[in-house]
């Protein structure tokens, strides 16, 4: 079938990209070396390509649109707000911020605590509108940038330099604890999920059509919404904030894979997320040379193309 | 909403903020001409009243325009990428033309914030999706993309920490000379309340407009130059604060409903008021250090905005 | 079968349904009549769980919907609404395909795809059934959507203002297939309708609203007289028999 040749292509791609990376710029004599440094990194960047690219996957099926992302739950200037805090009132040097495990699971609590109690305020009040609970979410970002604002302001500059790292996405916060603990919290989103993925070809008709069809909408939706959240907050807590990658490759995954079927558009995502992630860091690394982030890059990509997208005639 | 109560309590306001401060100055201080206090009501105190005044005018006015124009009361010069873009007109000036002073970033910022807002405009009236809710989500969107471009050039330039301050919106720094750039707000306002009556009907539709034998097209952009210059200058010279915008001409909507001619200078008084009171709260709370502004804003604007469409959405959804 | 108990809706102070109790005629259509904010389609969309109710029960084959398993109910009651701007782009046999969700939960059996087939040929959609919905014509598309609820193969059927935004030849086509679905698969249809000459000619049973009450209920003739229609309207109508069916004239 052609939706398999598909993905049978993009998992070549995928692989090359990933041996591009790793290969690439070898001096002789240093192999172990750079695999030692390389392969944690591969593992970290292929997590984050799998949770990114699936959480806005599903995110936008919910949501029904192909232009809004996971971005503005406020997942990200929580993620700030979050690190700023942590630097400003205990400093650099703190046990949360030197040891790396401590600080990835004290960012996913506190994201996860955070949507759970706005998602039960709202589900809770029997409304299920999901763009409101997205407006509520980019106005309490408003209130974090503002925080954020305020204390990055007056952090020290020495402080505010480790900070920095933290803001923009790096693959350097990874280590294999992390990897460890964010492969088991993947797995187990993805085996609580698996059952259920077959209810988003029925959601991504509209609320009425699937409630029609029989699907339990409320508890469905509730359910995948909790869902994108943690799979962003590992994705952000695990190598910062990659706003645009999501939409990127969803997008490109739908004009790639034209089918509704989400079993097809979710294995597709997650290839094209790797790929995408991948070649991003071999260039950042051996083209610009660190001298842009990974973030920027992806950003500035996704962000003409959402332009790009927002200024066709009729987009929807 | 009367008019006339809301000046005053401004005028009272306003003196009440002039005799904040660290240094203590007295009314009989200033009658007597004494020559130190005299120095800080006008190098410092002053100033920054007429700052927080303009910028409270501007930034709501820029608000009601936008609000007026996209036909959507979550429009704003924050929820509509003009501030972000704005910002990223201004660090352009600062990192790429050092030298050229206030008018070159003024200019730059302009600029940047007229394409960022006529991007918006343009998704606004293309989209199919016409929910209220999605039109500013779609503008946080872009805002974020354009606010990801200057975080770049900062990361370039190593200037990270320095944006968040020139960028966060902050009264604490103004003195005589260095905040004459709002005036250029005044006249605009002015303008716009002129014009208003355009901006209704304009807000009302192209085919409405042409109905009505408006020149759709050129209030719209006429509009969206006023809203972007507003911001602009807000931005060079205060830095960003939120919500002002947004929540403002929405207040006076309720209390007033949207005849713009009646309601633009109900809504720059509110604006004034809102400001003054966040600026001065920010002054007190830790005194005799002070809160910057953004955040003021930040925490009651969040509050207000969160109470409004909590009672304006979840009534109606449920 | 289908009847409800008390039935009541508020949004915010305002309440749109009060207290209704009804029930609908099994193997027969039913339309709901009534000016706007009348609380028709409200409950329309209550019966079909896409609003929630205040209080009172809609009780379904002995069993208030909301008890039912979300699964079982649409294989017995499914709800087409006017509404269906579809962010998607499928074809008309994948739409039709969605109708046995209920079923095989996407993955197609035998069966399913029989049904299908049969669902696309009833509504003579054969030739173009590989076009994609947004290239059709809205009637094209109209006709699409009520395969896929044939497909979806339930005994209870709910329309939302099937003639909205259609010209008169297809909203008499369309009353026509309604007719033949209630003869022929048996299905008991539920329609919320504006045009009340249309509902008159085509219903076996109608019931009409007022400000969220019940006024009357009953068959075409006993709901289709001058003082019903004239108290719920609020406009001086008239009713003329032309070939045994109430006419109402209202111009």
């Amino acid at each position: 079938m052609q939706l398999n040749k598909k993905k049978f292509l993009l998992l070549l791609l995928t692989i090359c990209s990933l041996c591009l990376y790793l290969f690439i710029d070898i001096k002789p004599g240093t192999f172990d070396y750079a695999m030692k440094l390389r392969l944690p990194k591969v593992a970290g960047v292929i997590l984050a390509a799998v949770c990114l690219s699936a959480g806005t996957l599903i995110f936008q099926t919910l949501v029904n649109n192909r232009i809004l992302t996971p971005c503005i739950l406020g997942l990200t200037p929580l993620y700030v707000l979050t690190q700023t805090v942590i630097i400003f009132f205990w400093g650099s040097t703190s046990l949360l911020v030197v040891n790396k495990t401590a600080n990835f699971l004290l960012t996913i609590v506190i994201m996860l605590m955070c949507s759970m109690f706005l998602y039960r305020i709202l589900f809770e009040r029997q409304s299920q509108n999901i763009l409101l609970l997205l407006l509520i979410g980019t106005v309490l970002g408003s209130l974090f940038s503002s925080f954020n604002q305020t204390l990055q302001r007056i952090i020290d500059p020495n402080e505010f330099m480790v900070l920095q790292n933290k803001l923009f996405a790096s693959l350097t916060n990874i280590n294999a604890e992390i990897l460890f603990l964010g492969a088991i919290l993947l797995f187990s989103v993805i085996i609580w999920c698996y059952k259920d993925l077959k209810y988003l070809d029925v959601i991504s008709m509209g609320k009425e059509q699937a409630i029609s069809l029989g699907v339990n909408y409320k508890q469905k939706v509730k359910k995948f919404m909790l869902a994108v959240t943690i799979l962003i907050s590992l994705a952000t807590a695990m190598i910062g904030p990659v706003t645009f990658l999501g939409f990127l490759v969803v997008n490109v995954t739908h004009e790639i894979i034209k089918t509704y079927k989400h079993k097809y558009l979710i294995i597709a995502s997650v290839l094209i997320g790797c790929i995408t992630i991948l070649l991003g860091q071999t260039l950042v690394e051996n083209v610009f040379h660190f001298n842009a982030t990974l973030t920027s890059l992806i950003t500035f990509t996704g962000g003409s193309y959402f332009i790009y997208m927002v200024m066709r005639e009729n987009n929807a | 909403m009367n008019r006339l109560i809301v000046s005053i309590i401004i005028i009272m306001l306003s003196i009440a903020s002039v005799f904040v401060g660290v240094v203590g100055i007295e009314l009989d201080a200033i009658l007597r001409g004494d020559s130190h206090a005299l120095l800080i009501l006008f190098v410092s105190r002053l100033p920054r009243l007429t700052a927080v005044l303009i910028t409270g005018i501007a930034l709501s006015v820029a608000g009601l325009i936008m609000q007026q124009l996209a036909r959507n009361k979550y429009v704003s010069p924050q929820t509509g990428a003009t501030i972000f873009s704005a910002q990223l007109g201004f660090i352009i000036a600062m990192v790429y033309f050092n030298e050229a002073g206030k008018k070159m970033e003024i200019g730059l910022a302009f600029l940047f914030a007229m394409i960022g807002t006529t991007i918006f405009m343009i998704m606004v009236q293309r989209t199919k999706f016409k929910n209220v809710i999605y039109i500013p989500l779609i503008g946080m969107m872009l805002g974020n993309v354009i606010s990801a471009v200057t975080e770049f050039i900062s990361y370039r330039y190593n200037i990270v920490q320095n944006l968040k301050d020139w960028s966060a919106g902050n009264f604490s720094l103004i003195l005589k000379g260095n905040y004459e750039t709002l005036y250029i707000c005044l006249p605009l306002v002015i303008i716009a309340f002129i014009y208003a009556n355009y901006f209704n009907i304009a807000g009302m539709g192209d085919d409405f407009a042409k109905n009505l034998g408006v020149n759709y097209k050129l209030v719209l952009y006429s509009g969206l130059g006023i809203v972007s210059l507003l911001t602009a200058g807000v931005v060079v010279t205060v830095g960003s604060i939120p919500f002002v915008g947004l929540i403002v001409p929405n207040l006076v909507s309720i209390l007033k409903g949207d005849r713009m001619k009646m309601t633009l200078i109900d809504t720059a008084l509110l604006g004034a008021m809102f400001l003054i009171v966040c600026d001065i709260v920010g002054r007190l709370i830790i005194f005799p250090y002070e809160l910057p502004i953004g955040l003021t804003v930040g925490v009651v604007g969040s509050g207000i905005f969160l109470l409004m469409i909590w009672r304006r959405e979840v009534k109606r959804a449920a | 079968m289908l009847k409800s108990k008390r039935l009541s809706k508020k949004y915010g102070k305002k309440t749109v349904v009060k207290e209704v109790d009804f029930h609908i005629p099994h193997g027969k259509i039913t339309s709901l009549i009534g000016p706007n904010g009348a609380g028709k389609s409200t409950v329309l969309n209550m019966i079909a769980r896409l609003i929630e109710r205040e209080s009172g029960d809609i009780m379904f084959k002995e069993k208030d919907v909301l008890e039912w398993n979300s699964t079982e109910l649409a294989k017995n009651l499914s709800i087409l609404k006017q509404s269906n701007s579809l962010y998607l782009k499928l074809t008309i046999k994948e739409l039709v395909e969605f109708g046995r969700f209920p079923y095989s939960k996407g993955n197609l059996t035998a069966e399913d795809r029989e049904k299908v087939d049969i669902a696309i040929e009833y509504m003579e959609l054969d030739d173009i059934k590989d076009r994609y919905l947004d290239e059709l014509s809205g009637g094209q598309r109209q006709r699409a959507y009520i395969a896929m609820v044939i497909a979806q193969d339930t005994e209870y059927l709910m329309l939302d203002e099937p003639l909205n935004n259609i010209d008169i030849k297809h909203s008499k086509n369309m009353m026509r297939l309604i007719r033949k679905l209630c003869n022929e698969l048996h299905k008991t249809v539920i329609l919320v309708m504006h045009d009340l000459n249309f509902a008159s000619c085509y219903s076996d049973y109608i019931i009409a609203f007022k400000d969220g009450k019940i006024l009357k209920a009953g068959n075409a003739e006993e709901v289709m007289t001058r003082e019903v229609l004239e108290e719920i309207y609020e406009l001086p109508v008239a009713i003329h028999n032309i070939e045994g069916r109430n006419i109402c004239v209202y111009y």
